[in-house]
């Protein structure tokens, strides 16, 4: 029994924590904040020649071959730094869907690209509807393939010949799609068929195929660009289909509990930070003749912080763990990770923000990244809510 | 990073299992004493240690010489868990064998250690701590209760309060003031006291429970020799604190919430709450949601502790939350239950249609017991923020 780091995890840790506090501080996600489209390129060149892009893509691949547990714990230190740029949809997101659904032809033809930080990607899965479900998928994929109704049922899409020769028109609007703006390839969600998680099918669409629209959607977090994303009549060849059609959601449950953890620890490494600034800040600021510091409520404060993130940390490791060792325990423990942080985040933050006092709340004061990126966090790819309702189907109330 | 245990850890636990299976006496679950002091009861749980005892499985960690198996860490986890996965009754000897006994160990004569440490381990003797008083809860360093030396013997004075278990209790170990003239800390011994000695009155004290749980201890002219003095004179606080260090196995404590958890799941789905079960309306299974999320996060912070002592580590501030944070957890467990249950949650064990034996109104009160007793949080968050995070310190009163 050892629940504990071992020596290359904490040397992983204590490495990107020492990068990012010389190459990513606050100063350069201010500048990035305003920039084109927030991506520090020169930074993301250093993290792909780190091994960073591809930490879970297989060596064959290009990647570093490490399990999730150790993504998460890199997500820590991005999360303490609030890197934007497109690392989760990349690095997590696209290529979580790749080595869950992708074929080998898929898998080769990507994956280094994103290990190497030469291609980005973005997944695109909600709706209007905001709903993270697979009856949220309601944008439709058409069969053009010869001899094909192309309604209702699930497909294989396959000829007489056993060949998949169906190609598909993609139309319909997705929101809230990280990162579209820069990725070079977009995993799409789009129902052929069924209803609910049956029927959905993803898809590699390039962003400059033609019928794609990006509309920047900007967010009160700065550190993240998000985008709606238009599929107007998009015409998309077999070879686009990730997975076997109407089998997207099989893919997307993985995605989806490895972006629970990646932002579970995100918010983690963001709430230390905070926490650690705001500690920090009272050990300085002085008022009625003494430290802030030295007043008990401002003490109690900080008391209480600590005690919701030290057990956070451990509830992290131990998702990151089931994501690669328990796979049965895996989903619930990613949903108990997400509820957790996303809940500790906020508030760790919110009280970070009052122990500043009014400086906490200027724009100038470098604070305010962290409380936005705490409300991403916590809202997206499911809330606390969700999250906790999905903690109590998992364990069958 | 890994979860399981090794083949030798298995077998124990497995061995450990059986053991249980085959000598813990049939009892109802979490049942609270009627009459804390009942001897019937007393003498029951004094019976189930002794079992333990001739089972090998009392202070498994405490070295061989002083009656223990040598086991560590991971051993003493596993048994802890195993006895509440059990339901073992408690260990009314616990007092003896957390604190005194360790405390023997590290400072106690010879004598000391022949005399007491082996009907501490089979619960012939009961010990009981005499430490608050009126005037010193948290503040516990203004004690006053006097020990005078004259000659060879200690003459007490005083009164204790808080003092669980004082009126089943053989022995008290009790931190008394030898140096009224010295700074607090500094005039302080440690003290063990035959509560047969003449003098000793002991009050019980009744809590919110119904139950006399605890008692005051008054002391009148009680002599007490002085070979009873365990480590210096005057340094007392030192030797309290020592013990106050020891490591505490968190695991098993976190797998009694488990099991309280569980027992507030089994409600939810039993009770039903506007015409259906409990655990199918969204509020409910929001709260149940949030609380397992903090008693598993609990369970593998422990794990990781563990692991930290396993690995020879210091423990960091994470050893610091673990009081405050389990016991309001405990809490608010017992409050979920209450709301489960409605107006069902309030009626008292002799009520006709009481559930669950009561115990969950029981549970609601005793555990914001635990959250007071032992530092209350507050205290623990001044311990968090000064030692662990090292915040300034509170400042003191004018004649501090």
């Amino acid at each position: 029994m050892d629940f504990g780091l071992s020596p290359d995890q904490e040397l992983l840790q204590r490495s990107a924590a020492e990068f990012l506090a010389a190459e990513c501080p606050p100063a350069l996600v201010r500048e990035v904040a305003t920039s084109e489209d927030g991506v520090p390129r020169a930074l993301y060149g250093k993290m792909a020649a780190l091994g960073w892009l591809g930490l879970i893509v297989p060596e064959k691949f290009g990647g570093a071959g490490l399990g999730m547990l150790d993504l998460a714990l890199l997500c820590e230190p991005i999360g303490a730094s609030v890197v934007p740029g497109p690392f989760f949809s990349s690095a997590v997101l696209a290529t979580l869907a790749l080595l869950h659904g992708g074929s080998a032809a898929q898998k080769t033809h990507w994956l280094p690209r994103l290990a190497a930080g030469d291609a980005f990607g973005a997944l695109a899965l909600l709706e209007e509807s905001d709903w993270l479900a697979g009856a949220g998928v309601v944008a439709r994929a058409r069969q053009r393939g010869a001899g094909k109704s192309g309604t209702g049922k699930s497909s294989s899409g396959k000829s007489s010949t056993g060949k998949s020769s169906t190609e598909w028109t993609l139309s319909g609007t997705k929101l809230f799609v990280l990162d579209a703006h820069v990725a070079d390839v977009l995993i799409a969600a789009f129902r052929t068929g069924g209803r609910g998680e049956d029927g959905v099918t993803l898809f590699l669409v390039p962003r400059d195929a033609p019928g794609v629209e990006v509309l920047p959607l900007p967010s009160v977090d700065v550190t993240r660009r998000l985008a709606e994303v238009r599929f107007t009549q998009v015409e998309v060849p077999a070879a686009a289909v990730l997975g076997a059609p109407g089998a997207g959601w099989r893919t997307l449950a993985r995605v989806l509990d490895g972006a629970a953890v990646a932002l579970a620890a995100d918010s983690l490494g963001g709430a230390q930070r905070a926490f650690d600034m705001a500690v920090a800040y009272c050990g300085v600021r002085q008022q009625f003749g003494r430290t802030i510091g030295s007043f008990q409520a401002i003490k109690h404060m900080a008391a209480e912080m600590a005690s919701e993130i030290e057990p956070a940390r451990a509830l992290l490791w131990y998702a990151g763990y089931a994501a690669d060792a328990l796979p049965r325990q895996a989903p619930r423990a990613a949903s108990m990770a997400k509820a957790c942080l996303g809940d500790v985040y906020s508030r760790v933050v919110n009280r970070a923000v009052q122990m500043h006092g009014g400086i906490g709340f200027t724009w100038e004061h470098d604070l305010h990244f962290w409380f936005k990126r705490a409300k991403w966090n916590e809202l997206a790819y499911g809330d606390v809510a969700w999250h906790r309702e999905r903690v109590a189907a998992l364990s069958k109330y | 990073m890994d979860l399981s245990l090794s083949p030798a850890q298995e077998a124990f636990r497995l061995r450990v299992r059986a053991w249980l299976k085959a000598h813990v006496p049939r009892r109802e679950v979490g049942e609270p004493s009627r009459e804390h002091g009942d001897p019937s009861r007393v003498r029951w749980l004094k019976d189930w240690q002794r079992t333990l005892y001739d089972g090998g499985y009392v202070a498994i960690g405490w070295p061989r010489e002083f009656g223990g198996q040598g086991l560590g860490i991971m051993e003493q986890t596993i048994v802890n868990q195993e006895l509440v996965a059990a339901r073992a009754p408690q260990q009314i000897g616990a007092m003896g064998v957390l604190m005194v006994g360790p405390t023997l160990i590290q400072y106690g004569t010879d004598e000391q250690r022949a005399r007491h440490l082996p009907r501490i381990l089979s619960a012939e003797e009961i010990w009981c701590q005499g430490y608050s008083e009126p005037g010193a809860g948290s503040d516990l360093a203004a004690l006053k209760t006097r020990a005078e030396l004259v000659g060879d013997e200690f003459l007490v004075n005083g009164q204790k309060v808080w003092t669980s278990n004082a009126q089943i209790a053989d022995w008290m170990f009790c931190l008394v003031r030898t140096d009224p003239t010295a700074p607090k800390h500094r005039g302080i011994s440690y003290l063990l006291i035959d509560m047969q000695t003449p003098g000793i009155s002991v009050r019980p004290l009744v809590q919110m429970t119904g139950d006399a749980g605890f008692n005051e201890v008054f002391f009148e002219d009680v002599r007490v020799p002085r070979r009873n003095l365990v480590g210096e004179l005057n340094q007392g606080w030192q030797v309290a604190n020592a013990t106050l260090a020891h490591e505490r196995n968190m695991l098993g404590s976190t797998t009694r919430t488990q099991e309280m958890f569980n027992g507030v799941l089994r409600l939810a789905r039993t009770r039903q709450r506007c015409g259906r079960p409990a655990s199918e309306d969204s509020l409910v299974r929001q709260k149940l949601a949030a609380l397992q999320i903090r008693v598993e996060a609990m369970k593998y912070h422990s794990l990781r502790q563990l692991t930290d002592a396993l690995r020879g580590r210091r423990p960091g501030i994470g050893a610091s939350v673990n009081k405050l944070v389990s016991t309001e957890l405990n809490h608010d467990i017992a409050a979920l239950a209450l709301e489960v249950m409605g107006d069902f949650g309030m009626l008292a064990r002799t009520a006709g249609r009481v559930l669950d034996r009561g115990i969950w109104p029981y549970e609601f009160m005793f555990t914001l017991g635990l959250i007071i007793g032992g530092g209350t949080s507050q205290i623990q968050k001044n311990i968090i923020s000064e030692r662990g995070l090292g915040m300034p310190r509170e400042a003191k009163g004018a004649d501090q």
